[in-house]
C-alpha cells in the first residue's frame, strides 16, 4: 500500500509540474490548433480526390487530424515528455541518486510521465480536439459505450508511448549523449503512429508493417476504436501486447544498464 | 564623448534614460551600427562553427537529423500522392515545386537566426542581461547565438526536392522567370526572417509562450508546402493580405508555372516578394525595438 501511495504522489507532482506553466500550455493549445486547421485543408484535399480513402469519409479524417493534435504533446510523439529530463540525469550522473532511492525507477518515471500525459491531455489536447469538433464536420459517435472504448485505449497508448521513451532513454547509459536516438525516436514516432497521414492510407506492404508496429496503438488504434473502425477488444489486446512487451524489454536494459552504472561509480 | 564615436554608437548598450534612441543616430552612425551587427553576427557564428567542429561525428548525425526531419513533410506528400494524381488541382512535380521553395526560404531563415526562439530562455534565466552589456548589437548577438550548421540540412533537402521539381516540370524559361528564382528564395528567407524576428520581439512580453511561434514558422513553411487552391479563401487572404507569406512562394510560383494567382491577385504581384520582404523586415525590427526597450530585467 505505501508503494502505491509513492507512485500517486509521483504521478500527481508529474500533473502539477506541467500544469504550473500556463503560457506555455496556452501557446501549446494555439500552435495544436494552427497545425490542425493547416492540416485538416489537406486531408479535405486528399479526400475530395478519393472520398474513402482507407475506408474513411471526409468527416472522420477530418477528425482523426484533431485526435491527432490532441494526442501530440499527451503522447509525446514529437518527444518532450519524462525523457529527456531521464537522459540528463543518465548523462550528469544524478541517475546514481535516483538508484539509491527505495523506488524502482523505471515504476517512479512511468509514475511521473504517467502524471504528465494526463496533464497535456486535459491541458493541452481537449481545446484543439474541441474546436475541430465545432468548426468542422466531426464524426464523433453519439453512443457513450463506443466513448467508454475509446477512453480505455488511452492508457494503454500511454504506457506504450512510455515504453518505447523508457528504452530510448535508457539508451544514455552506454551513449552519454543521445540526441541522435532521440531524434531517431520521434522521427519513427511521427512517422508510424499515423501522425503523418493515418496509418491505413499508407499504400500496400508499407500499410501492413506500420499498422503491426508498436506506435500504431498510440494513434491509429485509439482513433479507429473512436471512428467505430475497430472492434475494442482486439484493440485492447494489441496494444497491452505492446505495452508488456515495451516494459518488459525496459526493465531488462534496465538492469543490464544499472549493473553497468555500478561498474562506472567507482 | 565627440572624439570617441566607438563608445557612442555602441547599440544596445543601456543609456542613463534607458535605451539609445535609434531615430537620434545620423546616417553615416546608422550605417556604422549595421556594419557593426554584421560583424559581430559573423564573429558568434564562427565561433559557434568551431564549437561544432569540435565534435564532427555528432556534427554529421544532427545534420542528417534535420534532413531527415525537414524530409519527413514530403514523405507525407509522397504518400497522398501513392493515392491521388492530383491535389488541389496541382501535380506531384507542381506540389514539389512549392514545398521546395519553401522549405529552402524557410531553411535559409532557420539558418541564419533559428536559434531567435530561445530568446524567451534568456529572459527567464537572466543571461540577456550578459548580451546588454557587451558593446555589440543585441539583435546580432541573439540571431548568432547557439548558430546551428546543421540546420544546412533542410536546406539541402529544399534544394533537392526543387531539382526534383524543376527536373519533372516542363517549363518554358524565359529571362524573367529565370531570375525570379534566386530572388523569390532570397524574399522567401528575408520573410520568414521577420517572422522569428517578430516572434522573439513578442517573447519579451510572454516569455514562456516562446512555442507560439512555431504556429507561424513551422506552420508556415508547411501551410506553403500545399497548393493555396487546397485552403479556404479566408485562410489564404489572410496569409497574403496580414501575414503575407503567400509572397515567399505561392505568387510567385504561381507566374513561374503559369497558374492562376490565388485570389485573382494581378501577375505584378509575383514579383513584390522583394519589397513585402523589405517592408516585413522593417516592420519586425521596429517590434524588435519595442520589445527589447519594454524588457526589464529579473535583476537575479
Amino acid at each position: 500500500m505505501g508503494a502505491g501511495r509513492l507512485y500517486a504522489a509521483v504521478a500527481a507532482g508529474g500533473f502539477r509540474r506541467y500544469a504550473t506553466y500556463r503560457a506555455a500550455t496556452l501557446a501549446g493549445v494555439f500552435t495544436n490548433t494552427v497545425f490542425g486547421l493547416i492540416l485538416v485543408y489537406t486531408y479535405l484535399a486528399l479526400w475530395d480526390v478519393r472520398p474513402h480513402l482507407g475506408g474513411y469519409d471526409r468527416t472522420q479524417a477530418v477528425t482523426f487530424v484533431w485526435l491527432g493534435q490532441a494526442f501530440l504533446s499527451t503522447l509525446a510523439i514529437g518527444g518532450g515528455g519524462v525523457e529527456d529530463e531521464l537522459m540528463e540525469r543518465i548523462r550528469t550522473g544524478d541517475i546514481a541518486v535516483d538508484l539509491y532511492r527505495p523506488a524502482d525507477l523505471q515504476l517512479w518515471w512511468l509514475s511521473a510521465d504517467l502524471g504528465r500525459a494526463v496533464f497535456q491531455l486535459v491541458g493541452r489536447g481537449v481545446v484543439p480536439f474541441v474546436f475541430g469538433a465545432l468548426f468542422f464536420p466531426a464524426a464523433l459517435p453519439s453512443d457513450p459505450v463506443t466513448w467508454l472504448a475509446f477512453a480505455g485505449t488511452l492508457p494503454l497508448a500511454m504506457l506504450v508511448s512510455f515504453g518505447i521513451r523508457f528504452l530510448v532513454a535508457l539508451s544514455a547509459f552506454w551513449l552519454l549523449d543521445g540526441t541522435g536516438v532521440v531524434q531517431m525516436a520521434w522521427l519513427a514516432g511521427y512517422f508510424c503512429s499515423g501522425m503523418l497521414l493515418p496509418l491505413n492510407v499508407f499504400p500496400g506492404a508499407l500499410g501492413e508493417t506500420v499498422r503491426a508496429l508498436p506506435w500504431s496503438s498510440m494513434l491509429q488504434a485509439p482513433a479507429d476504436v473512436l471512428l467505430g473502425h475497430a472492434d475494442p477488444l482486439a484493440t485492447y489486446a494489441f496494444q497491452g501486447a505492446w505495452a508488456v512487451a515495451l516494459l518488459a524489454a525496459g526493465r531488462l536494459v534496465q538492469s543490464l544498464a544499472t549493473r553497468r552504472v555500478v561498474v562506472q561509480g567507482g | 564623448m565627440a572624439d570617441l564615436p566607438g563608445l557612442t554608437d555602441v547599440p544596445g548598450l543601456p543609456g542613463p534614460t534607458g535605451f539609445t534612441d535609434p531615430t537620434g543616430f545620423t546616417r553615416t552612425e546608422q550605417r556604422g551600427r549595421l556594419r557593426e551587427g554584421l560583424r559581430a553576427y559573423r564573429l558568434i557564428a564562427a565561433m559557434w562553427i568551431r564549437s561544432t567542429m569540435a565534435y564532427r561525428v555528432s556534427f554529421l548525425m544532427t545534420t542528417v537529423g534535420n534532413f531527415a526531419a525537414s524530409g519527413l513533410d514530403f514523405a507525407a506528400i509522397l504518400l497522398m500522392f501513392s493515392r491521388v494524381d492530383a491535389l488541389g488541382g496541382y501535380s506531384l512535380p507542381e506540389v514539389a515545386f512549392l514545398y521546395g521553395l519553401t522549405t529552402v526560404s524557410f531553411g535559409l531563415a532557420d539558418l541564419a537566426i533559428g536559434s531567435m526562439d530561445r530568446l524567451g530562455r534568456r529572459v527567464r534565466d537572466g543571461t540577456l542581461d550578459m548580451l546588454l552589456v557587451r558593446p555589440a548589437p543585441v539583435l546580432a548577438q541573439v540571431a548568432a547565438d547557439r548558430f546551428a550548421l546543421r540546420r544546412l540540412g533542410r536546406v539541402t533537402q529544399g534544394l533537392l526536392v526543387t531539382g526534383y521539381a524543376l527536373s519533372r516540370l516542363d517549363l518554358h524559361w524565359t529571362l524573367p522567370k529565370l531570375l525570379l528564382m534566386p530572388v523569390m528564395l532570397l524574399s522567401g528567407g528575408g520573410i520568414f526572417c521577420a517572422v522569428f524576428v517578430a516572434g522573439a520581439a513578442f517573447q519579451f512580453a510572454a516569455q514562456d509562450a516562446s512555442e507560439v511561434q512555431n504556429a507561424f514558422t513551422y506552420g508556415g513553411t508547411t501551410l506553403l508546402q500545399y497548393p493555396p487552391t487546397v485552403f479556404a479563401k479566408e485562410l489564404v487572404r489572410g496569409v497574403t493580405y496580414v501575414l503575407p507569406l503567400a509572397f515567399v512562394n505561392w505568387l510567385p510560383a504561381a507566374y513561374v508555372l503559369g497558374r492562376p494567382y490565388p485570389l485573382g491577385l494581378p501577375a505584378w504581384t509575383a514579383f513584390a516578394s522583394p519589397l513585402v520582404a523589405a517592408a516585413c523586415c522593417a516592420l519586425a525590427g521596429l517590434a524588435w525595438r519595442a520589445g527589447l526597450r519594454s524588457y526589464r530585467s529579473t535583476g537575479s
